[in-house]
């Protein structure tokens, strides 16, 4: 059984308590809304693209220390990364919450996702931490509609 | 040909706020003026013909042409917001003693009431011999929209109260007793443990998955405003059903069907003691509160309820009184209006009272809050009601099991609950109604078991309760549940009651001592439920981590969210408390809220 501290890591809180890239984003090209209806999260994910690029990503809204976390987490990974590489980055992103360290891969190049490494434990979790990666892939699809993780 | 008939237990996908598609599921749900019953299929035959065998229990049938819903064309008038709580509010008087009617006192004895199951009961009623289109009206209709306005209160969101000082708290040893006196030892109901009083902690030996370790920690659960778990009894009165009386029911001769027929209709007579109801006729087995609730509304209320007129809610209602109404409202073009609640989390009664005037319909409150665990005051509610000669529903989802309920002396019209919260099966529940509505309000789900007769040019109806329990119904369930209200009967719902409040009252005494901890909801008279905020932990962080610890509450907007809406916040967490929760339960969970803590320090 996995400790609470697996959840719970230092890296998560202290993103939790200070989420990086946290707030509107002047001059951004794409935005989505997310929501988890059960909890109450609720997200908005801004991206600034450039030539297929992602210069920029920040976010805003309320949710728990896990859902804040993943999204100040990937605002800050997914700069400079392309469409193709976010999406790349999310599958192993969604194998590891679902699944696990083993399933994700070499984690060196997980880097800092490597924090989420115990919310496979924690099923009711799981939305927690995707929800800012289903916004930020609305954005970039350019969705209208927010994104619901019901 | 095929009709198509909308299962009525369908709820149609309700259109988000805004959708410019509104009602697009339901476009052709509405009944073709022709034949307006499936194709006959031979296999049915003998079910009829058995329920043609009921005619020879029946009083002559008056043609009760009944009258056709009045025409739902008119559409889209939007319901107005709820009416903005009173500023200032009303000063909480912290040393007021709770108003003396706020219980509808609980009955226990049976009155001179009939005991007999329905089929031996005196037919003195009438079944509604259906119009030439029985359906008539009763489609739904595709515009369907649903103004959400009613969920953007137009009202402040005023600041989280603080906990306010409560002066003394009520000594949790002496519990007090307002509109009736149980004294926990003298009940005559209350089992004998032995020959010691009621003990939550020997009730708990009862309850299998309360003594199995949950992650190798014992259970504490503390999520009964969800759902209850289970005694012994109920499991094994529902193996034995399995084994030893399966069989569909009121339609063989054979043995089996008489089993399982007799202990279906004992399980309604096990109801129908248990809310003191004057017949099992107004007993209706639903699949639980919000199937009764939307009962009421797709058939007394479609009947009902016009264009103009309106239906009162209250702030705190779950989305199960709420949404049913809101559907209505928009299909009859009339008017939700939400009663306001103070910073208690109490319905302010005089802003309640301004709302009821002539183009009242119906009334319909909750007995206690799930989300904040206000005991409504039902004495006044129903009083304002009736002096407007306004029907009135109340939802007991979170009332039966906690505070038990008096149907003939609360002078409501509508009651219902659900069995899962009430130490009973899912997928159960009751519905409690008036005979004379009963008599009066048409089916709303067509098909086996609650026609007296069909044919293709006329079909008629079953009496109540049948009328209203079209095809086979959940016959386990059913009988489950009569087990788990005869339970509770056996423990005695007084002692149960004198037992929760004990709890609540320590409870909420320790959680008081929490530091950071700030209540959600502060009412005086309070049942079954405590909602708090953890510093600024959010909810669902809060509930993994006490969970962690064995105890489960809940974390969420509790299905609730305009009360969430009211207090400026999206979720709380709630800890719910039933017969046997204990002292120590709640020590576990003070213990893990400040593990919890220690995790965000
Ligand atoms: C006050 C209240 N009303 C209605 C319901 C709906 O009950 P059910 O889901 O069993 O139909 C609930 C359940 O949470 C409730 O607490």
């Amino acid at each position: 059984m996995s400790e609470l501290s697996d959840l719970y890591q230092e890296v998560v809180l202290d993103h939790g308590k200070r989420p990086r890239n946290y707030g509107p984003l002047d001059g951004a090209t794409h935005h989505a809304e997310g929501l988890n209806p059960l909890c109450g999260d609720h997200l908005t994910v801004f991206a600034r693209v450039e030539d297929g690029v992602v210069r920029e990503a920040r976010f805003a809204g309320d949710g728990c220390a896990i859902s804040k976390a993943s999204a100040s987490v990937m605002t800050g990974l997914v700069k400079g990364r392309t469409q193709a590489e976010v999406d790349a980055l999310y599958e192993r992103f969604h194998a590891l919450v679902t699944e696990g360290p083993v399933a994700a891969g070499d984690p060196e190049s997980l880097g800092k996702l490597a924090v989420f490494g115990g919310v496979h434990d924690y099923p009711a979790r799981v939305k927690c931490a995707s929800l800012a990666w289903h916004t930020l892939r609305a954005a970039l699809r350019g969705e209208g509609a927010p994104v619901s993780t019901e | 040909m095929t009709t198509q008939v909308p299962r009525a237990g369908e709820t149609p996908q309700l259109p988000a706020a805004g959708s410019s598609t509104p009602g697009v599921a339901l476009a052709g749900a509405r009944f073709p003026g022709g034949p307006t019953l499936p194709d006959f299929d031979p296999m049915s035959l003998s079910r009829v013909v058995a329920q043609l065998a009921n005619e020879l229990f029946a009083a002559p049938i008056p043609a009760a042409g009944a009258p056709s819903p009045a025409d739902g064309s008119a559409l889209a008038a939007a319901p107005s917001g709820p009416s903005a709580p009173s500023a200032p509010l009303p000063p909480s008087s912290p040393a007021s003693p709770a108003p003396t009617s706020a219980n509808v006192p609980v009955a226990s004895g049976v009155g001179d009431v009939d005991p007999r199951s329905p089929f031996d009961a005196p037919l003195d009623f009438s079944a509604i011999t259906a119009p030439s289109d029985p359906f008539a009206g009763q489609g739904f209709d595709p515009a369907l929209s649903l103004p959400l306005s009613l969920l953007d209160p137009r009202a402040p969101s005023p600041e989280l109260p603080l906990p306010a000082p409560q002066g003394p708290p009520a000594s949790p040893a002496v519990p007090t007793f307002d509109a009736f006196e149980i004294s926990p030892t003298s009940d005559p109901s209350i089992r004998s443990l032995g020959n010691a009083p009621f003990d939550a902690n020997v009730l708990k030996r009862e309850f299998p998955i309360l003594n199995e370790p949950v992650r190798g920690k014992r259970l504490v659960w503390l999520d009964n405003a969800a759902t209850t778990q289970k005694p012994q009894t109920v499991i094994d009165r529902l193996s034995h059903f399995y084994e030893h009386e399966n069989s569909n029911i009121h339609r063989a001769a054979h043995t089996l069907a008489a089993r399982a027929t007799d202990a279906y209709e004992s399980a309604r007579e096990s109801v129908r003691r248990f809310l003191n109801a004057p017949s099992t006729r107004e007993i209706v087995f639903v699949r639980g509160t919000t199937e009764g609730i939307n009962l009421i509304a797709q058939s007394w209320g479609r009947r009902n309820v016009g264009p103009g007129d309106e239906i009162v809610i209250s702030w705190l209602e779950h989305h199960a009184n709420i949404v049913p109404w809101q559907m209505l409202c928009s299909e009859k073009g009339a008017r939700l209006r939400v009663a306001p609640v103070d910073d208690r989390g109490q319905v302010i009664l005089e802003e309640y009272e301004k709302l009821l005037g002539p183009k009242t319909k119906l009334v319909s409150f909750t007995q206690v809050s799930n989300a904040l665990g206000t005991v409504n005051p039902l004495a006044e509610v129903i009083g304002m009601a009736k002096a407007h000669g306004v029907p009135v529903l109340v939802d007991g989802a979170q009332g039966a099991p906690h505070l038990g309920f008096d149907a003939p002396a609360s002078g409501a019209d509508f009651y219902a609950f659900s069995g899962h919260k009430l130490y009973g099966p899912t997928g159960i529940g009751v519905l409690w109604a008036k005979r004379e509505h009963l008599e009066a309000m048409p089916p709303w789900q067509g098909g086996g078991d609650m026609i007296r007769s069909v044919g293709f040019d006329k079909t008629t109806f079953a009496p109540p309760p049948a009328k209203f329990e079209a095809g086979t119904p959940a016959i386990a369930q059913a009988i489950g549940l009569g087990a788990a209200v005869a339970w509770l009967q056996e423990i005695g719902v007084g002692a149960a009651i004198a037992h929760e409040r004990e709890i609540v009252a320590y409870a909420e005494a320790a959680l008081r001592e929490v530091p950071g901890l700030r209540f959600v909801g502060t009412p005086r008279e309070r049942s079954g439920a405590i909602s708090f905020l953890l510093g600024d932990v959010h909810p669902h962080d809060v509930a993994t981590i006490v969970d962690r610890h064995g105890v489960a509450v809940r974390a969420g907007h509790h299905c609730a969210q305009p009360v969430m809406k009211r207090y400026g916040i999206a979720a709380t967490v709630r800890a719910s408390f039933g017969v046997y929760s204990t002292r120590e339960d709640v020590d576990a969970l003070v213990g893990a809220l400040l593990a919890a803590q220690e995790v965000f320090a």
